[in-house]
């Protein structure tokens, strides 16, 4: 009963979103004030809709309602409670119908905290947002319903993906969408400001606060997704440039972009149509994203959804808003005349340079990604593109981004003059090469990756902290630090975010460089020494878990006689799936991470086993909560919360109520 | 993930875990040498996934087939080449940069020199033009605005 409920709340839910986009545009284009309100109760009424609907889903999968194909396919009863909630999205059909709660629940946010926006403008941005969720509730409701029934329900289900069944990647998809579908709401403003014809400094002030939150899920989903990668898959690689990952990373890119050329156009009134193209860009890539992701036409790890006729759909999704937008894009764009003037050495310069590098980079990744099926399709060659190509053609770009990053956010805007730069940048250039040093002198003389990474690394990171200092003004260094703390959160946001990025950069150089990896065959009680620890394999059981079967070895790492970590890596079969899964023993450190691996039994006796130290591992991921740190303090930043078209009272930050 | 892969191993053999003990070469010249072949093959079977990774059986013969080779002396070019003549360009993660594939190669570097060139000349172009920027008052009046 619930379930039909459900059903029927979606499409309720449907019927609402599109009142929501016919009635407030009008009512925006003739001014009609009356018309023009219906657009918030019905982003609250589309909102909730979508919430029952999927809350209905999802008791269904709680209570393990095998009468639903959908719990048939993707849970079993003896699943624990998270992995029966997160079973939700680990399929085509709830995952979409969380992308289009999330939909609407930014729809919603904007009617809710969106009071002092103009009622023109607000109108439209929902109008817009709402004919998004049009398109995404025609396709779940006539391509992926996820209430059909089974009229013989079966005794029990077939299980999710083992590799699903992980905390880490529980939690992936939700963020993953939080940031694509954030950027609907860049997408919607930008339409908006189209449709008005114009685009000024409040228009990007309201812009950069929903822009910020989508880029910063995406930098957590993003993150956590590598994180998974690494400790799931079992040889401890943290990016495989596998079109999934190239999916979500090309919308980051972009809106990465987004949130630089957003901040000329709101200081300075320069970079407009830009801006604009950037929004409608982002979210293109978004759509791309999806349409990647769950059409499986790219041959990837993370496909499970292989029909076409969805993978048709979207794609018709993906051409009439991206295209329908850069139509009107092109018929508008020269209505949104620049105004700030400025000079080659200037921070527009350098952010002009940020974004021509960025969309440089991501060009790399979607000719990358997309090229497979170009060239199988235009020349009849089957080829692959994987890693080795994007580390040698993505690298040099976001090496030259780190280069100027330090210099362009320290230069003035308007016009700058190079020679006070270089004063200041000299502590970020002398740590730089001090970390170059550093690296070099413990190469193992593998490659200059090393000591470069952590050069870059350094200069990123001295170039934040200069930054900072740079911002507390002048006087005694008591004083400075006293202002520096209560410089605004904007600022610190943005200290924090390019300081991680600095991080990041450490983190990849030193775990390519310097891991140590060592594969063998240890009979129980053997010993053996990598990196300076010494391993023993101390005991391997046999032993079961809620759904799936184990073997799990105990292992014991020493230094110097000291135990330093005992580690229980185990091999998982889940029977009902029929699938082994890798839990790698990890010892995580500030300096190195531990990474154990037991492997299969031997004929001539002993276990297979893979032990690897990887150094500076935990800064990867470090950096990346950093960049996200960074982002949630620029948006409680007041001047943020503001701009959203908050009113001045309202305590919360428009998104937390997401 | 790696479904095929596993679904294959399982059905082969008890699942094997990528780069086995057994496969691991004595000189440690050759096997880093190995090792970074590896990382640029394919797995037929897979998934975006480098024989060196996969735990698919016929990326083990694969893996055996790039040894053998080096301990009977093929250079790393050699080698590739053989596993490409048996397999195809399909097994090489990195494409060479010959006939269309030039577009994947150049389209990104092509762009850089045209946006950069385009962002250039407008910078300069507009730098020298008249400044129409809004006045002191008038940035003042924006930011009592803004900061309301």
């Amino acid at each position: 009963m619930l379930t039909e409920l459900g059903h029927f709340s979606l499409i309720l839910g449907f019927t609402v979103a599109i009142v929501q986009m016919v009635v407030p545009m009008i009512g925006a284009q003739k001014g009609w004030r009356g018309w023009m309100a219906v657009a918030e109760p019905a982003a609250a009424a589309q909102f909730l809709c979508t919430g029952f609907a999927f809350a209905a889903l999802m008791v269904a999968f709680v209570t393990s309602d095998f009468s639903l194909s959908l719990v048939v396919d993707n849970s079993h009863s003896a699943k624990p409670l998270i992995y029966r909630i997160s079973g939700v999205w680990g399929n085509h059909e709830g995952s979409m119908l969380l992308w289009l709660l999330i939909l609407s629940g930014f729809g919603a946010a904007a009617a809710w905290f969106g009071g002092d926006l103009p009622e023109r403008l607000r109108a439209r941005v929902l109008s817009v947002q709402a004919s998004v969720g049009v398109a995404f509730f025609a396709f779940i409701l006539f391509t992926s319903n996820p209430f059909a029934r089974l009229p013989v329900p079966p005794f029990d289900g077939q299980d999710l993906n083992p590799l699903l069944q992980d905390p880490g990647l529980a939690f992936h998809p939700p963020f993953l969408y939080l940031g694509y579908v954030g950027l609907s709401m860049s997408f919607s403003f930008a339409v908006a400001a189209l449709i008005e014809g114009r685009v000024d400094a409040a228009w990007a002030r309201w812009v950069r606060p929903w822009t910020l939150a989508a880029w910063m899920f995406l930098t957590v989903g993003i993150a956590l997704g590598s994180w998974w990668a690494y400790y799931e898959l079992g040889w401890g690689g943290f990016w495989f440039w596998d079109p999934v990952e190239n999916a979500s990373f090309m919308p980051w890119l972009f809106a990465t972009a987004l949130l630089h050329s957003a901040v000329v156009t709101e200081k300075r009134e320069a970079l407009k149509s830009w801006t604009v193209l950037l929004a409608i860009i982002a979210f293109g890539f978004s759509l791309l994203g999806t349409f990647i992701v769950r059409s499986g036409v790219l041959t990837s790890v993370h496909a499970f959804a292989n029909d076409p006729e969805r993978g048709v759909f979207i794609l018709a999704i993906l051409f009439v808003f991206t295209g329908g937008a850069l139509t009107l894009y092109a018929a508008r764009a020269h209505a949104m005349e620049a105004k700030g003037v400025f000079g080659l050495v200037s921070r527009e310069s350098a952010l002009v340079a940020n974004n021509v590098l960025l969309a440089v980079s991501s060009l790399v990744v979607f000719v990358g990604t997309l090229w497979p099926l170009l060239a199988e399709m235009a020349f009849g060659r089957v080829l692959s593109v994987g890693a080795p190509f994007f580390d040698a053609a993505f690298t040099p770009f976001f090496i030259a981004l780190a280069l100027i990053l330090p210099p362009g956010a320290l230069l003035g805007w308007k016009r700058a003059t190079g020679a006070k730069l270089a004063r200041q940048l000299v502590p970020a250039a002398v740590l730089a090469a001090a970390l170059a040093v550093l690296g070099y002198a413990i190469g193992s003389g593998r490659s200059a990756l090393g000591p470069l990474g952590l050069a870059l690394g350094g200069w990123v990171i001295g170039g934040a902290m200069v930054d900072m200092w740079m911002r507390s003004g002048r006087g005694t260094v008591a004083a400075r630090l006293g202002r520096l703390a209560r410089l605004p959160r904007a600022d610190w946001g943005r200290g924090l975010a390019h300081g991680g990025l600095g991080v990041t950069f450490i983190g990849i150089a030193g775990l390519l460089s310097w891991q140590q990896e060592d594969i063998r065959v240890a009979d129980i009680g053997d010993s053996w020494s990598l990196g300076g620890y010494e391993m023993t394999l101390d005991d391997v059981t046999q032993g079961q878990g809620p759904n799936y079967l184990t073997t799990m070895a105990q292992m014991t790492v020493r230094d110097g006689g000291d135990v330093v970590a005992v580690l229980y890596p185990e091999k998982r079969i889940y029977p009902v799936a029929g699938m082994p899964t890798t839990e790698a023993g990890i010892d995580g450190g500030l300096w190195r991470d531990l990474y154990l691996v037991i492997g299969d039994p031997q004929d001539a006796g002993g276990w297979a086993v893979r032990s690897h130290v990887k150094p500076m591992a935990a800064w990867i991921w470090a950096g990346a909560i950093l960049m996200a740190l960074g982002g949630l303090l620029s948006l409680t930043d007041r001047r943020l919360r503001v701009a959203a078209g908050a009113k001045r009272q309202a305590a919360t930050p428009p998104v937390a109520a997401e | 993930m790696k479904r095929l892969a596993l679904i294959l191993a399982l059905v082969l053999a008890t699942p094997v875990l990528a780069v086995q003990p057994d496969e691991v070469l004595d000189d440690p010249a050759l096997e880093a040498r190995a090792r970074e072949i590896s990382t640029g093959l394919r797995c037929p079977v897979c998934r975006n996934e480098n024989i060196d990774d996969s735990n698919a059986g016929v990326s083990r013969d694969l893996r055996l087939l790039v040894r053998e080779r080096l301990v009977a002396g093929d250079s790393d070019a050699a080698v590739v080449e053989a596993v490409v003549a048996r397999y195809g360009e399909f097994v090489l993660l990195q494409p060479d940069a010959r006939g269309a594939n030039l577009v994947l190669w150049l389209a990104a570097p092509a762009l850089l020199l045209l946006a950069g060139g385009v962002a250039f000349v407008s910078i300069r172009r507009r730098s020298t033009a008249p400044d129409e920027a809004l006045s002191e008052d008038e940035e003042a009046r924006l930011k009592d605005l803004l900061d309301r």
